[in-house]
């Protein structure tokens, strides 16, 4: 593995391969001494052309565990302003010594543009990219329902809903793929404005309603967060509306099985798209798939800086 | 290519068993003993060693873990490899005597890697070396302190242990 622009780049052994590493690396977490030398020496920029302080530091400390040189480039603050355009910003960084470029960007395909073209030699991660893919943390998501439903193969037959904004989730898009090729069933819910034409062909049932999905006792509830900042023009009359029909409260949480896990990717809008109630329930796994996502970052880092390239 | 069998499954008893004579003689008794198996034959053999030790010497407090050292290679990136899982025993490895078991001792360059494994989990009292087989072909100025069976090789050739655990025969196969 060169790259990880995509979830489409990924076989399912190839899938399981990565999350069993990861599995491994989660360990790191649980010793005095959290680093381990496999890439001393490398270079891993961390360059991101949207704000996001979780996943930055997620990867950064991935990298760093694995003993790594972290380099965090922040757009805003940079040439890019300047209007320095992506190939010359990666071709600076890789004269500079990057081994690998994790980017975030807001525009879909940016990343795959980045690794698919000859202009840079280092490994290309996509951490984001517009509401495209999001594939570590279709990983780490994979990863905790792994662990909650003790599998260390696949997630055959486990019934996964996602609720809320599949429109401009790219979180949801990585999700829909990664959970068909182990093996999961999806279903999404949203209100009809928030769920993108052709979602179904990437293999999901579509609802309607909430309580429709949740009546059918799914394994694993995703709630997505309100993408407020994607949002141009109208996609729901008013913020209660969205919360009276689509966030899961009290009484929707009642409706979950016993067994059953609650996902959201963070950063939660607490009362708004999931009450204090499910985020907080023992049933939530919101920071299990934090410390699992360093655990992935690491095995994707190690993965695509392994294998004979310079 | 041919093959031939160099050591069969008596032989890797009785190996075992001088092993784990030498190692409570060495330390006079089973005091602070912990054994490490580098994955994976050498985990199902410090396994053995264990099951020994304990029918020798009551004393043994079946401390017996897993060291993994893909992470700690000296060409850790030169190809993506399986992580494996590493045990501690409950115990620790501080002030312990920790006793890394190998099968094939080689180039020495496992047992580098594993001695800056065992830095990260601890500071053991010592650190020993057991393996199967030395096949020869230091790389590094490393030697075992307890030696199943010395086998002379040439470079090219290939040492292979096979365990029932893992491969349904106990013997050691050289390949040509």
């Amino acid at each position: 593995m060169k790259h990880l622009t995509s979830i489409r780049e990924l076989t399912k052994e190839s899938a399981i391969a990565l999350l069993d590493n990861a599995q491994q690396l989660s360990q790191v977490n649980d010793r005095d001494v959290k680093k381990l030398p496999a890439l001393r020496g490398k270079t891993v920029v961390n360059l991101f052309f949207e704000n996001s302080t979780r996943t930055r530091i997620s990867f950064e400390i991935a990298a760093k565990r694995l003993s790594a040189d972290v380099i965090n480039f922040s757009a805003e603050s940079s040439s890019v302003s300047k209007g320095e355009s992506l190939k010359d910003t990666a071709q600076t960084l890789e004269a500079l010594g990057a081994d690998a470029i994790v980017i975030r960007h807001p525009l879909s395909g940016a990343p795959k543009n980045l690794a698919a073209n000859d202009w840079i030699s280092a490994s290309v991660i996509n951490a984001g990219d517009g509401s495209h893919e999001h594939p570590t943390q279709a990983l780490l998501d994979a990863l905790t329902m792994r662990q909650a439903i003790g599998s260390t193969t696949d997630l055959k037959g486990l019934r996964v809903l996602i609720v809320g904004d599949i429109l401009h989730s790219r979180v949801a898009r990585s999700n829909l793929l990664l959970l068909n090729l182990l093996g999961a069933e999806v279903e999404i819910a949203g209100p009809s404005s928030l769920i993108p034409e052709g979602i179904a062909s990437l293999g999901a049932t579509i609802s309607n309603s909430f309580e429709d999905s949740l009546s059918k006792r799914p394994d694993a509830v995703m709630m997505l967060r309100v993408q407020k900042e994607r949002m141009q023009g109208d996609y729901f009359t008013s913020p209660q509306e969205y919360s009276a029909n689509w966030a899961l409260d009290s009484e929707r949480l009642a409706m979950l099985s016993s067994d059953a896990m609650i996902l959201h990717p963070g950063p939660m809008n607490r009362g708004f798209e999931i009450s204090s109630e499910a985020a907080d329930d023992s049933r939530s796994k919101v920071l299990q798939q934090v410390s699992n996502g360093v655990a992935v970052r690491m095995a994707v880092l190690y993965g695509c800086l392994s294998g004979g390239q310079a | 290519m041919s093959q031939r069998v160099v050591l069969d499954g008596a032989d890797i008893d009785r190996a075992l068993k001088r092993i784990s004579h030498e190692v409570l003689e060495a330390n006079e008794g089973a005091k602070d003993i912990v054994l490490l198996g580098i994955p994976t034959r050498g985990k199902h053999l410090a396994q053995r060693v264990a099951r020994i030790l304990a029918s020798i010497d009551p004393a043994f407090e079946n401390q017996v873990g897993v060291l993994d050292i893909t992470m700690y290679r000296d060409d850790a990136t030169s190809t993506e490899r399986v992580i494996r899982t590493t045990e501690i025993p409950d115990g620790g490895i501080n002030d312990k005597v920790v006793v890394l078991v190998d099968d094939v001792l080689f180039s020495g360059r496992t047992v580098r890697a594993a001695l800056d494994a065992i830095t990260d989990y601890g500071r053991p009292r010592q650190v020993k070396l057991a393996v199967l087989v030395d096949r020869g072909h230091r790389e590094l100025p490393i030697r075992a302190d307890f030696v199943g069976k010395n086998l002379p090789t040439a470079k090219t050739e290939r040492v292979k242990v096979q365990l029932s655990e893992s491969d349904q025969v106990d013997q050691v196969v050289i390949y040509q």
